[in-house]
């Protein structure tokens, strides 16, 4: 069967300032084809794409539709040519019903009827196999069904052109699997779809053809079947890439802190954490998988301290077993107590007892680092607050998802983020910016961080330079357990096996890894153990190096399964 | 031929972009051009209003020479303009700490006028009876704790209850004002609320009249400067103005440097009603701040909350104030002229930020792509 074009683009050309964001950009795309848009981050995918779906004009070029030249100002200009496209962001309003929202913004003659439109949404639901009910409320939905009600949204306002903006990058693997399944039939149906992906794996499944950009040009477009990964990335990134992740073994892994019985209720009394407990070791990473919004960030956020479980223990190990005593985080009253419990000995392994000695020979002694603990430190971090927990000396490290919001303050410059952890060290009221302002320059050079000098407010950086930032200022506090949430978000794959990278060496220091991903590939690549959370609750910890992202993507999802298998 | 077609019905007629970085020099040419054309329409206006300058055009640049009349023609308005500009920096600085902390206190004209209040009324009854130096330094720690507390209290309320500080301390102005009328009642039995001025509790003077003010006014700012940029404190303050959960997440407690900013900002407060009840008037009235403690706000927010630029935003606001003043007296125009004139100036100085913050891309100019460009650079490059 010849097949038909759907849309044409001819030297399409987009600059945003003395940059192009496309340039000469010719693309075909036939009816009854997946096509996946395949580059990195600024490579122009999504420029290409709301140019189709007239969010933006482009400055040369044409597109065409059905063969004939096309003028797309607007969103809606693009809905009358057919074209529909589904944004990372859903535009949704909550209070609404799936049909609701469906027929929103649409305009039909006659009556509204709210009961044609369930039929007519049902049908739709039937022929390409989506599971909804027009009914549901969009607050009651989880991620999945509100992209399923953006898709219908498309469909019913008669789009034959669908865009799909990187749609699996919210979605459990079975979810991945049954969208996989509904594109497929939209296929079957006539429908050209055209989705935008940076996931290898996802586009070697689902797509007929590749088009690869590369910053704003047209690379190349092959046919799936003609190719493989590796030559993907190399198209991609434009040269080889090393797609692996080196995972050593974990030596003398012990335990670090003991997490047990976690209970954790939001201000407003929902049960954020069920009773979670776990053990984090020293040189392995756990990773920690689960939907968005099942805890994890919660569960980081009350370990630095940031929330006061209602109940269980969090239990942090100071590794000091057999090392000297210092006066570093201790007073002098501190460590006579400790000694009076019979908590050192000396190099010879005789206990320590300070009795009847002056405090100048005290302060000798422990300084000549011969007084040694006798067992690791054991404390308990609960109810304290960061900053109980820093004097304490017990240095965490936590990478928070919102890097901007939480982790550094964009106005301020990479000297000055730097601080953020170490401005109260040193006597007196005045801030010390000579130090941070040298960490500053050692990370720009280690982490090569693409910025105009340390003085850039940090808001201009790009989000990847802007992770370095954070990460590098984390690793530099040298800390005894590092926690990532998502660090791999918005980050190109170069940025990203970068900070897989360092993350696997914070590991082979011995440091306690933790790391918040989403991408199931990359958690059982990277991780030893990887800890499930469904709704707040543990699903279970299983073994990276055996286990399957079928079996962790079931764990992902089984209660939420069990109450739609209750419903059905 | 088809892309001609498109061309006419491309893009809307002008694009708004946020600009990443401007030029210092840039910036001030933008000002300095607002300034001027602000100017312009004041005398077009002028040229409108005032029936003399109708009658004779060739007047209009006795109206420009007004404005510096008002605060340069003779030695006693140059004295005059500094004091003013001292006491207006004064209560602007008091209220910048809580600006960089986002902490949107509008209540500088209470916590001032409180601090007057407080001072007088340790003159009121202890002027006479007590040495004139212990007179002073009673004044001084009255007006300092009234500014203080009347500064605290819409912080703990924010930091207890989250209360919205705009509203409490807006509202805690009237409440200031209306002290002062409960306490006029009571101290003037006459039933005129007109308080003499004490004979007691007033500032000495070096050489000047009003030196020592603008003396202690500028270490004031150099030492607040060096307390907001220089100091761990100071630091504190930009990161939890900046992000709360950033503060939080580094161990900062926020409510304590809420409580701690919002004290420091109600002292300075006092520190301005210590000079005007000592410095200057000797009396206290419900207008004895003036407006100042909002015109303050401007004077914060124009400098960009830096101390050290706001020694000129204070200068410009009175220079115009002053000037405003001269000119309804040389041309005989009375009450709301000069109100009208300040009023047109501060509209373009302040709309002109909007010009240092955007750029304006016209269609068809070569630079229009930019504008898109620069609304999509944000994070990616």
């Amino acid at each position: 069967m010849e097949k038909q074009l759907a849309l044409q683009l001819r030297g399409v050309t987009k600059h945003f300032g003395n940059k192009h964001a496309n340039n000469q950009v010719d693309l075909d795309v036939y009816k009854g084809e997946i096509l996946a848009i395949l580059g990195e981050n600024g490579s122009g995918k999504t420029t290409l794409m709301n140019m189709i779906a007239g969010i933006y004009y482009p400055d040369e070029g044409q597109i065409l539709i059905d063969g004939k030249e096309a003028v797309i100002r607007s969103p809606k200009d693009a809905f009358d040519h057919g074209i529909g496209m589904i944004h990372q962001h859903f535009k949704l309003v909550d209070l609404f019903t799936a049909a609701e929202n469906i027929v929103l913004g649409t305009r039909q003659e006659g009556r509204y009827s709210l009961r044609a439109v369930n039929a007519e949404v049902a049908e739709i639901v039937e022929r390409y196999g989506f599971h909804l009910d027009p009914a549901k409320k969009v607050y009651d939905m989880s991620v999945s069904e509100k992209q399923t009600v953006e898709i219908i949204k498309v469909l019913y306002r008669g789009a034959d052109i669908l865009i799909l903006d990187e749609p699996t990058a919210v979605l459990t693997p079975q979810e991945i699997s049954r969208l996989f399944d509904v594109m497929r039939r939209m296929k079957e149906d006539g429908k050209s779809i055209i989705i935008i992906t940076h996931k290898l794996n996802e586009v070697l499944e689902v797509s007929d053809r590749v088009t690869i950009l590369r910053k704003g040009d047209h690379v190349a477009t092959v046919n799936t079947r003609e190719t493989d990964e590796n030559q993907l990335t190399e198209m991609m990134v434009g040269r080889k890439v090393s797609l692996n992740i080196r995972r050593s073994e974990p030596v003398n892994a012990v335990p670090r802190i003991y997490v047990k019985d976690l209970n954790l209720y939001s201000s407003e009394g929902i049960h954020i954490l069920k009773d979670l407990t776990f053990t984090v070791r020293s040189g392995e990473i756990l990773g920690i998988a689960g939907i968005a919004g099942s805890g994890q960030r919660e569960l980081l956020e009350t370990i630095v301290g940031l929330h006061k479980p209602a109940t269980g223990t969090i239990t942090f190990i100071n590794p000091k077993k057999d090392k000297p005593v210092t006066f570093f985080h201790k007073s002098l009253k501190r460590v006579k107590e400790l000694a009076a419990q019979d908590a050192f000995h000396d190099r010879n392994m005789n206990p320590v007892s300070f009795q009847g000695m002056r405090n100048r020979d005290i302060l000798k002694w422990v300084q000549s680092e011969d007084v040694l603990f006798r067992e690791d430190e054991v404390i308990d971090l609960r109810d304290r607050t960061p900053l109980e927990i820093r004097q304490l000396g017990i240095r965490l490290s936590f990478v928070p998802e919102d890097r901007l919001g939480m982790g550094l303050v964009g106005s301020m410059d990479m000297t000055d983020n730097m601080m953020l952890r170490s401005y109260r060290k040193g006597h007196g009221i005045f801030l010390d910016r000579k130090k941070p302002q040298e960490l500053a320059e050692q990370i720009l050079r280690d982490l090569s961080v693409d910025t105009p000098g340390v003085s850039t407010p940090i808001r201009k950086l790009s989000g990847g330079n802007v992770q370095k930032v954070l990460v590098g200022r984390e690793i530099a506090f040298t800390p005894k357990v590092f926690m990532a949430a998502y660090p791999v978000r918005g980050l190109d794959i170069k940025s990203s096996y970068m900070i897989y990278d360092l993350l696997n060496q914070q590991k082979e220091k011995g440091i306690a890894v933790i790391f918040v991903g989403e991408d199931l590939d990359v958690l059982l690549e990277l991780c030893d153990r990887i800890l499930v959370m469904n709704a707040g609750s543990m699903t279970g910890i299983v073994d990276a190096r055996t286990t399957t992202k079928e079996e962790v993507g079931l764990m992902m999802t089984r209660t939420a399964r069990r109450s739609g298998e209750a419903e059905e | 031929m088809n892309r001609r077609q498109t061309e006419e019905v491309r893009e809307p007629l002008f694009h708004l972009t946020r600009r990443m970085g401007i030029s210092p020099v840039k910036a001030w040419g933008i000002r300095a051009a607002a300034f001027v054309l602000g100017m312009l329409a004041c005398g077009l206006i002028a040229f409108l209003l005032i029936e003399r300058l109708r009658e004779n055009p060739g007047r209009i640049g006795a109206f420009y020479y007004a404005f510096i009349k008002g605060s340069f023609s003779t030695s006693y308005k140059f004295w005059k303009f500094l004091k003013n500009v001292a006491i207006l920096l004064c209560i602007s600085l008091a209220l910048t700490p809580a600006f960089r902390m986002r902490f949107w206190n509008i209540g500088g004209e209470g916590q001032t006028l409180v601090s007057v209040l407080g001072a007088i009324a340790v003159d009121f009854y202890f002027g006479g009876r007590i040495p004139e130096w212990l007179l002073l330094i009673l004044m001084f720690a009255a007006a300092l704790v009234s500014g203080a507390v009347w500064g605290v209290i819409p912080a703990l309320f924010r930091a207890k209850w989250g209360t919205n500080e705009t509203l409490f301390t807006l509202m805690m102005n009237y409440v200031a004002t209306y002290l002062v009328s409960f306490f006029l009642v009571v101290w003037v039995p006459n039933g005129s609320s007109s308080l003499p001025r004490q004979q007691h509790g007033r500032l000495p003077t070096i050489g000047n009249d009003y030196l020592l003010i603008i003396l202690i006014v500028l270490v004031l700012t150099i030492g607040l400067y060096i307390y907001l940029y220089y100091t761990k404190h100071g630091y504190e303050i930009s990161v939890v103005g900046e992000s709360v959960r950033t503060a939080q997440y580094v161990g900062i407690k926020v409510n304590r440097v809420i409580i701690r900013t919002m004290i420091l900002s109600g002292m300075l407060c006092g520190l301005a009603g210590y000079l005007i009840a000592a410095g200057l008037d000797q009396t206290v009235t419900t207008e004895s701040v003036g407006g100042q403690g909002f015109t303050g706000i401007m004077v914060s927010w124009l400098g960009g909350f830096n101390p050290l630029t706001m020694i000129l935003t204070a200068g410009l606001v009175q220079f115009l104030n002053q000037g405003a003043s001269q000119i309804s007296q040389d041309f005989d125009v009375s009450g709301a002229l000069p109100n009208v004139i300040t009023g047109i100036m501060l509209f373009f100085i302040i709309g002109c930020e909007f010009f240092v913050n955007y750029k304006i891309h016209f269609r068809g100019s070569k630079k229009h792509a930019e504008a898109a460009a620069e609304m999509g650079r944000g994070i990616g490059k």
